[in-house]
């Protein structure tokens, strides 16, 4: 049976362990996923995972209902992620101008671009094009890579990352379009020279 | 004239700058973009293949980002975040 989040929630707070399971289930592949493309690496990523649904667990009774229960997981998770990066003390601190994303003019004429491949799905069988892209996401801030992570492979609304995040609208919209100019411009050069290379499809 | 000046008069047509569509382009990819405006915004594109090339690049790396991030939980991470919660969450 497909229980409403809140509806499993009463459950656990009623002392069934077997409700927290199922939504654990409901929500772990998410999460897992939020953590990946956080932090990059596979064991940070499950510790994160761990405890964010410790988090929610201890956390249950003082959750008022206020916000979506999955916005406050993300919230949640997303500060378990944040605290371990602050830890780490590695990662790039500021964003850097948004003109050094962006062709360059040059002697009065227009920039010159090309076409990216048609298909995504092409770009994506090769193991190095996804290396690429996941090693730029990690050259963003994290503040930013949350916000893009949360907005574009999440779907979350404006309002519900500026929640999860606690910033406003105004600041969600505008780290998404600074991390999207940034990334499309750190993948531009790979794409548009065709380096990805051809597609591997002997694996599976 | 400056750097940024020189920039803008090469592609400036329909009254916006390459530079004045740069700062709209997430919002028009995400339809949250005033309709003037964006009337504005399409019809520069019609004469400025950069921004062309440079709006359908932007909309494609967000596929990719998506595609990209569709693999499953691993089995293993499963039993384990199952097995820890079962052990933390009976202290609690």
């Amino acid at each position: 049976m497909d229980l409403k989040d809140q509806a499993l929630i009463d459950k656990i707070n009623a002392g069934d362990f077997q409700a927290f399971e199922a939504l654990v289930n409901r929500y772990e592949s998410k999460v897992y996923r939020l953590a990946m493309r956080m932090l990059r690496h596979q064991q940070d990523a499950e510790d994160a995972l761990q405890e964010s649904f410790l988090q929610v667990y201890r956390g249950l009774k003082s959750f008022e209902g206020r916000s979506n229960f999955s916005t406050w997981l993300f919230r949640l998770a997303t500060n378990v992620c944040l605290m371990k990066i602050r830890h780490r003390g590695t990662e790039p601190t500021g964003m850097v101008p948004l003109e050094d994303f962006l062709p360059q003019h040059e002697e009065g004429n227009q920039p010159s671009l090309q076409e990216w491949p048609e298909k995504p799905e092409e770009i994506l069988l090769t193991k190095e094009s996804r290396e690429k892209m996941m090693e730029a996401l990690d050259q963003l801030p994290a503040d930013y890579r949350a916000v893009f992570v949360l907005r574009d492979i999440e779907g979350f609304s404006n309002a519900e990352a500026g929640e999860a995040l606690g910033i406003s609208v105004a600041a969600v919209k505008s780290r998404l379009h600074r991390a999207r100019i940034a990334l499309r411009g750190m993948l531009a050069e790979y794409f548009e020279k065709g380096k990805f290379g051809t597609p591997v499809l002997s694996e599976n | 004239m400056t750097e940024d000046r020189k920039n803008d008069s090469v592609v400036e047509c329909h009254g916006m700058g390459c530079k004045d569509i740069l700062d709209k382009l997430s919002e028009y990819i995400d339809g949250e973009l005033d309709p003037k405006i964006c009337q504005d915004l399409e019809h520069h594109m019609k004469d400025c293949n950069p921004c062309l090339l440079f709006i359908n690049s932007l909309k494609k790396t967000i596929t990719l980002y998506k595609y990209a991030s569709a693999e499953p939980l691993p089995k293993e991470v499963h039993l384990r975040l199952h097995e820890y919660l079962k052990k933390e969450c009976k202290g609690c």
